[in-house]
C-alpha cells in the first residue's frame, strides 16, 4: 500500500472521487480505490498476509475439529482446571485491554477532553473488537455454544457474578457498537444515525462507564467463588474485584498506545495528519493515565495482602513469582513511563505500554490458570489449545485491521463538515 | 436461618432489579426456592473406620445411574494403585458418580478407605454461581442438575470447594455436567437411601435425616473416643454438607481439605454483589455532575478565550 501511495494513488477518504463528481461504489471503498488486481498484488506483497495465512491454515482445521468432536478433543478435558486457555486469554485477558473504549469515551464525550479526540474512534474500535472476540472465545469455550442466550431469556441464575458478566458484557457490546455506527456511516454516506447517535453520546457513555466498572470487576468477583483455589497472593474477598477494574484501566490505555504504534508503523498511509502530528501528544496524556492507575494499582495490591495478612506467602516460591508480576507488571512500568513523560521520550512510553501488557496478561494468567489449583499441579495447556487460541487472536488482528483500512478511525472522513452541516 | 433471609433477599433484590430493567415486569425468581439451612434434608454419615475398600458403592451407582461400563472392573482392587495427574488420587469423572480412594495413614497398621461423592452442601456454591440457575436443592437434601438449561461455562466447577462435577467433554453435541445426585429422582424421592448406602455390606454409610445423622455421629464419637478423632467433617464445612464424615485419623492425612472453613462459598462473593447496586445507583449521578462539571469550565474559556479556542480547534 505504502508503493501505491507514493505512486500517487489516494486511498478512498470521502464519499467522492477527486472530482467530487462520481461516488465512489462500496467494490471501490472496500478494494480501498485500487483495482482488484492492484488489491490482490498488495496483499501478496504483505508478509503479514503470509503468517496469518499459515495460522489459519493450521488452526482453523484445528477449529472445526473443536465442534466436531468436542472440547475434550482440543484441550486436556480437566475437571480440575475447567478454565483454560480459550477463557484465560479470550476472556480475562482480552476483556481489560479492551477497556479502552470507556476510558476514552469518558475523558472525551464526559470530561469534555477534546485532545484526545483523534484516538477516541481507534479506541473505541479497540473496545468493540476486544469484547466481540471475548465472545467469540466463550462460543469456542462453552459446552453448548447455541444456548448462550440462555441466561437472557430461558432461565436467570440473578445472584451469580457471571449473570451479571454475561448481561453487562453483552449490553456493553451493544453500546459499543452504537458508539461506532458513526464511523460506519460516515463511510456508507449514511445521514441519519450520525445525527440520532450525537443525541445519544452522553448516555451511552455513562452507560458504558456504569457497565464496565461492573464487569471488569466481576471478571475478578468469579474468582471470589474459589477461595481454596486460587493462591491467597492473587486472591482477595474484598479486594479482588477492584484489583481487576483498576489494573483494567492501564491496560486498556496500554493497548491504545501499542495498538496506535502499530498504526504509525504499519499502515501511515491511512492516518491523516490530525492522527499522526497529534499522537506523540496523545500518548503521554494517555500513559499519564496509565500511571495513575499504576499507582493505585500498586497500593491496593499491598493493602490486599496486609488486609487478608498474607506477608507469609511472600517468602515462598510463589511470593518470589507474584513479586516478579509486580515488578514486571506494576512497578517498572510505573518507572518507566514516569521517566518517559518527564524527559518526553515517546518511544520509551510506547515500549513500557508493551511491558504493561504483558504484565496484565501475566496477572490474568496466573489469576485464572497458573496459581489455579496451587495446592494440586500445575497444568500445561494441549498444544491443540494454544493453536486454536493464537488463531482465534490472528482473526482477531486480521479483522481489525480490515476495518482500520477501510473505516475512518484513523482517518477523518473528508465530507464530515459537509454531513454535520446539513445536520 | 439469618443467613437464608439475607442471602434470599440479595437474590430476590438483583433478580427484580435485573428483571425489571429489562424485562418490564417480575417474574417470581427461581433462585427463590432454594431452601438450605432447614435442617430437614436427609444426610449420609460416612464412618471411615467402618469401609473395608470393597467398592461395592461404586458397582450400586454405576448400576443404579445406568453408566458406562467401568474401565476396570469393580472387583479390581489394583485400582488403589492408581495415580492421576500430579501424584492424585482418583475422582469423580464422566461416567464415574463416586470412587473409594485407598490411604496408609502411619499411626494404622491397616490401610484407610474414603469414599468421594457430591457433599450435596446445605449451601452449595454450584448453585450459587450457576447463572442459568441449573441447580436445585430438594427439600431432601439432593444438589439436582439440570441440564437442559445448561450452557456449559462450567463456572460450577471453579465453584465447587470439593471438585466434584465432572464434565462430558467428549460429547461434541450435548456434553453435561455429571455428578452424584443422592439418587433423588429413583431414591431418595420416595424416602429410600441412595443406591450406595443400600448396597454398603459394612455398615459403614448410614441414612437419614442429617439433624439425626449429625447426633448419630457425635455420639459414636463420645462412645469411642479411643478410635475416632473429635470431629464431624461436613457439620460446618463451606456452610455444612449433608454427608458427613467421621475418621480414626486426621482428615488432613486422608485427603479431605481443612482448609475450607466455615462460610458457605457464597459468602465470598457478597462483598462484590453489595457493590452492584451501589454502582448502578451512583455512578449515573456522579458521572452526569463530572460533565457538568467539565463543560462549566469549558464554556468559561469559552467566553473568555474565544477567538483562540476556535483556532486551536480546526
Amino acid at each position: 500500500m505504502k508503493r501505491y501511495t507514493a505512486k500517487g494513488k489516494i486511498p478512498v477518504a470521502s464519499l467522492t472521487n477527486e472530482d467530487g463528481k462520481t461516488r465512489y461504489t462500496l467494490v471501490n471503498k472496500l478494494l480501498l480505490g485500487l483495482s482488484i488486481r492492484e488489491y490482490i498484488i498488495q496483499a501478496l506483497r504483505n508478509p503479514m498476509n503470509w503468517l496469518l495465512g499459515a495460522i489459519f491454515a493450521i488452526g482453523i482445521p484445528m477449529l472445526i475439529g473443536r465442534f466436531i468432536n468436542g472440547l475434550g478433543s482440543v484441550t486436556h478435558a480437566s475437571y480440575d482446571y475447567p478454565w483454560g486457555l480459550f477463557l484465560g486469554v479470550g476472556l480475562f485477558v482480552m476483556v481489560p485491554m479492551s477497556a479502552s473504549g470507556f476510558m476514552l469515551g469518558t475523558t472525551v464525550e464526559l470530561f469534555g477532553r477534546k485532545d484526545f479526540k483523534p484516538i477516541e474512534r481507534l479506541a473505541l474500535l479497540n473496545g468493540l473488537l476486544g469484547y466481540f472476540f471475548a465472545v467469540v472465545y466463550l462460543l469456542v469455550d462453552l459446552g453448548q455454544p447455541w444456548r448462550l442466550v440462555y441466561p437472557m431469556i430461558v432461565s436467570f441464575g440473578p445472584a451469580a457474578v457471571l449473570f451479571l458478566v454475561a448481561w453487562h458484557v453483552a449490553t456493553y457490546l451493544s453500546v459499543q457498537i452504537v458508539e461506532l455506527v458513526p464511523s460506519l456511516s460516515e463511510w456508507m454516506g449514511w445521514k441519519k444515525p450520525q445525527v440520532v447517535i450525537k443525541g445519544m453520546i452522553l448516555g451511552l457513555t455513562v452507560a458504558g462507564i456504569i457497565l464496565s466498572t461492573l464487569h471488569q470487576g466481576a471478571l475478578g468477583a468469579l474468582f471470589n467463588y474459589a477461595p481454596g483455589k486460587v493462591h491467597p497472593l492473587w486472591y482477595s474477598a474484598p479486594f479482588l474485584w477492584f484489583h481487576f477494574l483498576c489494573s483494567s484501566i492501564f491496560a486498556g490505555l496500554s493497548m491504545v498506545i501499542v495498538v496506535s504504534t502499530i498504526c504509525k508503523k504499519t499502515m501511515a498511509w491511512r492516518c491523516d495528519a490530525n492522527f499522526l502530528d497529534n499522537l506523540d501528544e496523545i500518548t503521554f496524556g494517555l500513559a499519564k493515565g496509565c500511571v495513575m492507575a499504576l499507582s493505585t494499582y500498586l497500593i491496593i495490591k499491598i493493602i490486599a495482602i496486609a488486609h487478608d495478612s498474607d506477608w507469609y506467602y511472600l517468602l515462598t516460591g510463589w511470593g518470589a513469582w507474584f513479586l516478579f508480576e509486580l515488578l514486571i507488571g506494576t512497578i517498572i512500568p510505573l518507572v518507566l513511563f514516569t521517566f518517559g513523560i518527564k524527559n518526553r521520550m515517546a518511544g520509551l512510553v510506547r515500549f513500557t505500554a508493551l511491558i504493561a501488557l504483558f504484565g496484565i496478561a501475566l496477572n490474568r494468567l496466573n489469576t485464572s490458570l497458573i496459581t489455579f489449583n496451587w495446592k494440586l499441579y500445575q497444568e500445561i495447556p494441549h498444544i491443540k489449545e494454544v493453536m486454536i487460541t493464537i488463531t482465534l487472536y490472528a482473526i482477531f488482528i486480521a479483522t481489525y485491521r480490515f476495518i482500520l483500512y477501510r473505516l475512518p478511525i484513523l482517518y477523518t472522513w473528508q465530507s464530515s463538515e459537509k454531513v454535520k452541516e446539513e445536520a | 436461618m439469618k443467613s437464608l433471609n439475607r442471602r434470599n433477599f440479595l437474590k430476590s433484590g438483583l433478580a427484580g432489579g435485573a428483571l425489571a430493567t429489562f424485562l418490564g415486569r417480575e417474574k417470581p425468581a427461581q433462585a427463590r426456592e432454594f431452601s438450605g439451612y432447614t435442617n430437614k434434608g436427609t444426610g449420609v454419615l460416612v464412618d471411615l473406620s467402618r469401609c473395608v475398600g470393597c467398592r461395592s458403592c461404586e458397582a450400586a451407582c454405576n448400576r443404579e445411574q445406568n453408566l458406562p461400563e467401568p474401565d476396570v472392573p469393580f472387583d479390581d482392587f489394583s485400582i488403589f494403585d492408581t495415580e492421576r495427574h500430579g501424584g492424585l488420587k482418583r475422582r469423580t469423572s464422566e461416567g464415574v458418580f463416586t470412587v473409594v480412594n485407598r490411604y496408609n495413614p502411619e499411626e494404622l497398621d491397616h490401610p484407610l478407605f474414603r469414599k468421594f461423592q457430591c457433599n450435596h452442601c446445605e449451601e452449595p456454591a454450584c448453585l450459587t454461581s450457576c447463572f442459568v440457575n441449573a441447580y436445585t436443592k430438594t427439600p431432601e437434601g439432593a444438589v439436582m442438575y439440570n441440564p437442559k438449561v445448561c450452557v456449559g461455562c462450567r463456572n460450577c466447577m471453579i465453584a465447587c470447594p470439593f471438585y466434584v462435577p465432572a464434565y462430558s467433554y467428549s460429547k461434541p453435541l450435548n456434553p453435561i455436567v455429571e455428578k452424584c445426585i443422592m439418587c433423588y429422582p429413583t431414591r431418595l424421592k420416595f424416602g429410600k437411601p441412595p443406591a450406595c448406602v443400600e448396597a454398603c455390606p459394612t455398615e459403614a454409610l448410614t441414612f437419614g435425616s442429617r439433624v439425626n445423622v449429625l447426633k448419630f455421629a457425635k455420639e459414636r464419637i463420645r462412645q469411642h473416643p479411643e478410635i475416632f478423632v473429635d470431629h464431624v467433617y461436613g457439620e460446618k464445612e463451606v456452610g455444612g454438607t449433608a454427608w458427613l464424615y467421621i475418621s480414626p485419623v486426621d482428615f488432613k492425612k486422608i485427603g479431605f481439605d481443612m482448609n475450607l472453613g466455615h462460610q458457605p462459598i457464597i459468602n465470598y462473593v457478597k462483598s462484590f454483589l453489595a457493590t452492584v447496586p451501589m454502582v448502578l445507583t451512583i455512578w449515573p449521578a456522579l458521572f452526569a455532575g463530572f460533565y457538568r462539571l467539565a463543560n462549566r469550565k469549558d464554556g468559561l474559556k469559552k467566553d473568555n478565550n474565544e477567538g483562540a479556542r476556535e483556532e486551536s480547534q480546526s
